[in-house]
């Protein structure tokens, strides 16, 4: 049951995407954000749109991937599309009681559906290529700065790859501890909204308990290992740039170039 | 016929890319009152046919029948089947969840909706069974020693009086002595209480000694299905597989190629012994 959810939703395939150096694409998700919301015209949402398809393509991921990411967010968009169709003023279309649909309501609307859309695909495509490891080590080396403002940055990032190691992992145990619960009797199903929340703690219990037994035992490892944080430490795999991803970084650039000549020109 | 299992077969992630075969038309009957161990090596589908028997998986085909009736019947009870098959999974000490030690083997009998003075005389006396006394009841289960826990959580499963009790593994991680015990205690219900047990574990030298019959899973199948004397003969093949039979078996069979006829089917250090005594009296005798 709890086996067939898929976490860090990392799509193993064998692409240019997959190979590009994490910290590039970091940054290119970050301009594509940034150009999401400096673009206010069709025309720069067409060249969003290239740029994404691209993308998509490049990843060797299958479309069908890509579109599940979207139906996390069906509620939100409904909401804000809903939103800003109804409470945006401007010249009505139609009148129903107390909402009114506006022309600019609906312009809005549909800028904020796409932008929303757009938004999670390209953030879709940097989690289907590159793995939780990658990602904190390139967010680790691409936020290595802040360490001079006093922000414990490796710290940080090893504790979220700790974090996302261990997901598996205790999911595996509340698998175990369910099904040692039901041998009991235990019944997580059926019920009211009480009872239900009643019979999780035979399950959160011991789940807690394994836990913290499991993060004492990895602290004593780390220790054993002489762990002591990130000064001094090296790696043995380091993140380098190659020929791909300045050519990459050369794609950015001329893409925000595009986006903000659209921005001033029109 | 307590237990009937008819080609059952279990694949995990089916119609997936990562298919693959847990059980592979496994055909066993269970007896009342038998005393199993259940050996195989890791991954050999022994802990996923006894998640089988008291129907917390479903089999991909196949049947299981117990007392003659179809557990995959429409409308036949999963609660009143797992308080008929307790299974004390690995580790049962990680279960524990009560503020103390007399709550939390109530859970079962709770479950099962009994009034709650019957709840509370089967904890008691599961919780003699076991061997711990009423100075326990109050103590947190999280304070007692490691082969305590796991007595409170093995009586945590027999509070809910199953007729076929199995145990996953239940001396891993426990000392030899906490081992001798557990195992010890495991025989006593089966003489004492007239329980059906089903032992899983891989080492055979835990289960020689209580089991009357073996039943050996290799790759999601049974290999072989006897009492420990059929199956120790086969101790090369058993190796193939990555089991061994217990160490005694290699001394008899080294003793048999030096020409001393030691009789090849004994299992346990006792029985060596007695059987080398006896050759040894006949052999000054002769002289």
């Amino acid at each position: 049951m709890l086996r067939d959810i898929t976490l860090g939703q990392y799509y193993p395939v064998d692409s240019v995407l997959h190979r590009l150096d994490p910290r590039t694409k970091l940054f290119g998700t970050l301009v594509y954000i940034v150009s999401l919301f400096i673009a206010d015209n069709l025309f720069a949402y067409a060249a969003a749109a290239l740029f994404l398809v691209t993308a998509i393509y490049m990843s060797k991921v299958p479309v069908k991937f890509m579109v599940r990411g979207l139906k996390s967010i069906v509620f939100l968009l409904l909401i804000s599309v809903s939103f800003n169709l109804f409470l945006t003023p401007g010249t009505p279309i139609f009148k129903i009681g107390f909402l009114q649909m506006t022309w600019e309501g609906l312009k809005f609307a549909s800028f904020m559906a796409v932008r929303l859309i757009f938004l999670v695909l390209g953030s879709t495509i940097l989690t289907l290529t590159t793995t939780p490891n990658q990602l904190t080590d390139g967010l680790e080396k691409s936020l290595g700065f802040l360490k001079k403002v006093g922000v414990p940055v490796h710290e940080v990032s090893m504790m979220m790859s700790i974090a996302l190691r261990f997901i598996p992992i205790l999911i595996e145990e509340t698998d175990k501890i369910m099904k040692a619960q039901m041998a009991r009797g235990a019944d997580f199903e059926s019920g009211n909204l009480i009872q239900k929340a009643k019979a999780m703690v035979p399950l959160l219990v011991p789940l807690f308990i394994s836990a913290f037994r499991r993060a004492t035992d990895l602290a004593m490892a780390m220790e054993a290992r002489c762990y002591r944080g990130g000064d001094g430490r090296t790696k043995m795999k380091p993140l380098t740039y190659a020929r791909r991803d300045r050519l990459t970084y050369l794609v950015y650039l001329m893409y925000a170039a595009v986006v903000i000549l659209l921005k001033v020109l029109l | 016929m307590a237990i009937e299992i008819k080609d059952l077969c279990h694949i995990y992630g089916q119609d997936t890319i990562f298919e693959q075969y847990a059980l592979k038309n496994v055909n066993i009957t269970i007896g009342d009152g038998e005393f199993i161990g259940l050996i195989g090596h890791t991954g050999s589908g022994k802990s996923t046919l006894t998640q089988h028997l008291n129907g917390l998986l479903k089999a991909s085909s196949g049947d299981i029948l117990y007392n003659g009736e179809s557990i995959y019947k429409e409308g036949y009870s999963m609660k009143t089947l797992r308080s008929k098959v307790g299974l004390v999974f690995q580790y049962p000490e990680h279960q524990l969840f009560e503020v103390d030690v007399f709550s939390d083997v109530c859970f079962g009998p709770k479950n099962l909706g009994l009034p709650q003075e019957e709840i509370e005389s089967r904890a008691k006396e599961a919780l003699s069974l076991v061997g711990l006394d009423e100075s326990f009841y109050k103590q947190s289960p999280f304070e007692l020693s490691g082969g305590q826990k796991r007595r409170v959580a093995i009586a945590g499963v027999l509070a809910m009086k199953p007729e076929v009790l199995i145990l996953d593994e239940p001396t891993a991680g426990l000392d030899p002595r906490g081992r001798d015990d557990i195992l010890g205690l495991v025989a006593e219900l089966h003489k004492n209480q007239g329980m059906t047990i089903i032992l899983v574990s891989h080492s055979m030298e835990d289960v020689a000694k209580y089991v009357s019959r073996l039943i050996v899973m290799n790759h999601g199948e049974k290999v072989y299905d006897g009492t420990p004397k059929e199956v120790f003969r086969h101790y090369k093949e058993l190796e193939t597989i990555g089991l061994a039979a217990p160490q005694i078996t290699y001394v008899v069979h080294a003793l048999r190629e030096r020409g001393i006829p030691v009789d090849e089917d004994v299992t346990t250090v006792e029985e060596a012994r007695d059987e080398i005594l006896k050759l040894w009296k006949k052999e000054e005798s002769t002289c």
